[in-house]
């Protein structure tokens, strides 16, 4: 039930695995009736999925448990729920881990939902049996094209799973690939009771998720106005969204915590990740991002009104991974003079080495930090620079683990044995560990095939 | 006229899908939004970037927010989890898109966005150094 104000208030509690459950209590504090944790990221479900391969009870992001221990005592006393998409590939051994949160707080009676239906590993034959062809959604290649065998296969489910699990009661509901956004938009449909083709309503959800499913980023994280001005900046706080029934919505933070909302923090976070603004491809609407409307009132809020959404798309986005490779990567550092000549010698040197080694390098990347590491053909001038100091990186990969590892090796003996003075900065690690890469395909299923095989399930904490 | 880097005049933020990254422009008025949209095309920061993007260039407007959005091609090293760059979820393509200069009129080509002052962020470091255990 909305609150009195006849608004639903959300508060966007993660950004990615590796955010900090710290950051939860403030919202929880402040009185919020969904707490929404985003989880998951491209490269999220490729660590969870080499999680899973090691360890089959594994593959869910393990800091569920540590934000579940905050948020628990405020769910058991029925002021907030909790969504999350934290079971990344493994929806039900994430709900173990809550469980298991719940009972070693010694709550009982709480109601953990599970929505599962996003993992199409096993079903790829089936799939395209049913005419699906999986062509890769950016370059167009051919299913048949495809590197290997997938790793990965989960489709961005919507909001509706969510809604379902809501509706059973549940107090915590867990998902695997839900889009980010969608997170958001359940609570609103399942309050408001938004109709599901009605599109400007659920595009606001959209918008309201979108401002708020990566967490500091929409109250000055990685923000380029006035950034070094905002208060207490080693606490920013995450954002909170009052939705009301028309899908206006006004944006926050907890009271008298650091960071700013303005309309120039939550644009920076609208365009995140966004390619057409005019069509932001949810799974449940097509949310027209250039339609909202920001308007600065006091105290750090905004309000977003006057989004237009239009029909869903009849497909989900699937995400693929396949094997790629092994990578391994070293630096070292020079100082003036000749910082830039020492770093790109020792580069040659190096590869040189390797090649008389006899190890088979399938791609190089070369760097120089100082230089053009990061702004690469943009950098004036970068080719005869005389920067005070240059850091270069080499990074290779190869096509198996144990010559990825050993590739690094050929670098320690030209501390002493190449000409080039003062070659510095390898660190203590020593290096020489292999990465694993990971590709991605990411292509388009048609939603009932995928629609017909989601199960949401609600277990009573005993 | 005169010559200015897109960083005196715009905000920014770039993102990454794939190996497709975002770069969104954030404009301070309608006169500068104008004027990005009149210069800064799609083939300009095509050419900008040379070979860092090696596909096409994409370029959306969002006029609520004084807002261009760039989407760049084939510009990550096959994306996060395959990519061999140190960027390889392409962070830092905004900062390198604002180095592009453009010709502005004499009143806006001495609009400067204002430099970081972390001198508190200098204070705390140095409190810090001054005080091994």
């Amino acid at each position: 039930m909305p609150n009195a104000a006849g608004t639903v208030r959300l508060a966007g509690g993660q950004g990615f695995y590796g955010d900090t459950p710290a950051a939860v209590d403030a919202l929880l504090a402040e009185g919020i009736d969904y707490l929404c944790l985003e989880a998951l990221a491209e490269l999220t479900l490729a660590i969870l999925q080499k999680d899973r391969q090691r360890d089959e009870t594994r593959g869910y992001t393990r800091d569920l448990p540590a934000y579940l221990a905050r948020a628990l005592p405020f769910v058991a006393d029925g002021r907030t729920k909790v969504i999350t998409n934290a079971g990344g590939i493994n929806p039900p051994a994430a709900a173990h881990a809550a469980i298991d949160t719940a009972k070693r707080l010694g709550m009982s009676g709480l109601k953990i939902a599970t929505v599962l239906g996003d993992d199409q590993l096993t079903r790829i034959d089936q799939l395209q049996a049913s005419g699906e062809e999986l062509g890769h959604l950016d370059t167009g290649a051919p299913f048949a094209s495809f590197p290997g065998e997938p790793l990965l296969a989960s489709a961005y489910l919507g909001a509706r799973g969510i809604v379902d699990a809501l509706e059973q009661g549940a107090d915590v509901v867990i998902t695997g690939r839900v889009a980010d956004a969608s997170l958001f938009l359940a609570p609103c449909v399942f309050e408001h009771g938004w109709k599901w083709d009605d599109w400007d309503r659920l595009a606001a959800g959209i918008v309201v998720g979108h401002l708020l499913e990566c967490s500091g980023q929409s109250i000055g994280g990685n923000y380029t106005g006035d950034w070094w001005a905002l208060p207490t900046p080693w606490e920013l706080p995450y954002p909170i969204a009052e939705v009301g029934a028309d899908g206006g919505a006004v944006i926050s933070k907890p009271r008298g915590a650091g960071g700013r909302v303005s309309t120039d923090t939550l644009r920076h976070q609208l365009l995140y990740e966004v390619h057409d603004p005019r069509r932001y491809l949810a799974p449940d609407v097509v949310a027209d991002f250039t339609s909202a409307r920001f308007e600065d009132l006091t105290d750090d809020r905004v309000r977003v009104t006057s989004v237009r959404g239009k029909p869903a798309t009849p497909t989900y986005k699937m995400l693929l991974a396949y094997h790629a490779g092994w990578s391994g990567e070293a630096r070292v550092a020079f100082s003036w003079p000749d910082a830039f000549e020492k770093a790109k010698a020792t580069a040659a040197i190096f590869l040189k080495r390797v090649e008389m080694a006899g190890h088979e390098v399938d791609e190089w990347c070369v760097e120089y930090w100082g230089v053009d590491a990061l702004g690469g053909a943009t950098v004036p001038g970068a080719g005869d620079c005389e920067p005070p100091e240059c850091v270069l990186r080499v990074a290779w990969r190869c096509d198996d683990q144990r010559t990825a590892g050993l590739v690094g090796r050929e670098l320690v003996p030209l501390t002493l044995s190449a000409p080039p003075a003062g070659m510095t900065g390898m660190g203590r690690g020593g290096g020489g560990g292999a990465t694993e890469l990971l590709g991605i395909w990411p292509t388009l299923v048609q939603k009932p095939a995928v629609d017909e095989h989601v199960r949401v399930t609600v277990q009573e904490v005993a | 006229m005169a010559r200015v880097s897109l960083r005196e005049l715009c905000g920014y933020r770039a993102g990454d899908k794939g190996d497709i990254a975002n770069v969104a422009l954030f404009a301070d008025d309608d006169d500068t939004y104008a004027l990005l949209c009149r210069e800064v095309t799609a083939e300009r920061v095509k050419a900008h970037f040379g070979p860092m993007v090696q596909g096409a260039v994409d370029r959306y407007e969002a006029r609520n927010v004084l807002a261009l959005n760039f989407v760049l091609h084939d510009a990550l090293g096959g994306g996060g989890p395959r990519s061999l760059r140190s960027d390889n979820l392409g962070k830092t393509l905004g900062g390198a898109l604002v180095r592009l200069e453009i010709d502005v009129p004499d009143d806006v080509a001495r609009r400067r966005r204002p430099r970081p002052d972390v001198g508190w962020a200098e204070a705390i470091v140095r409190g810090a150094l001054q005080r091994p255990n």
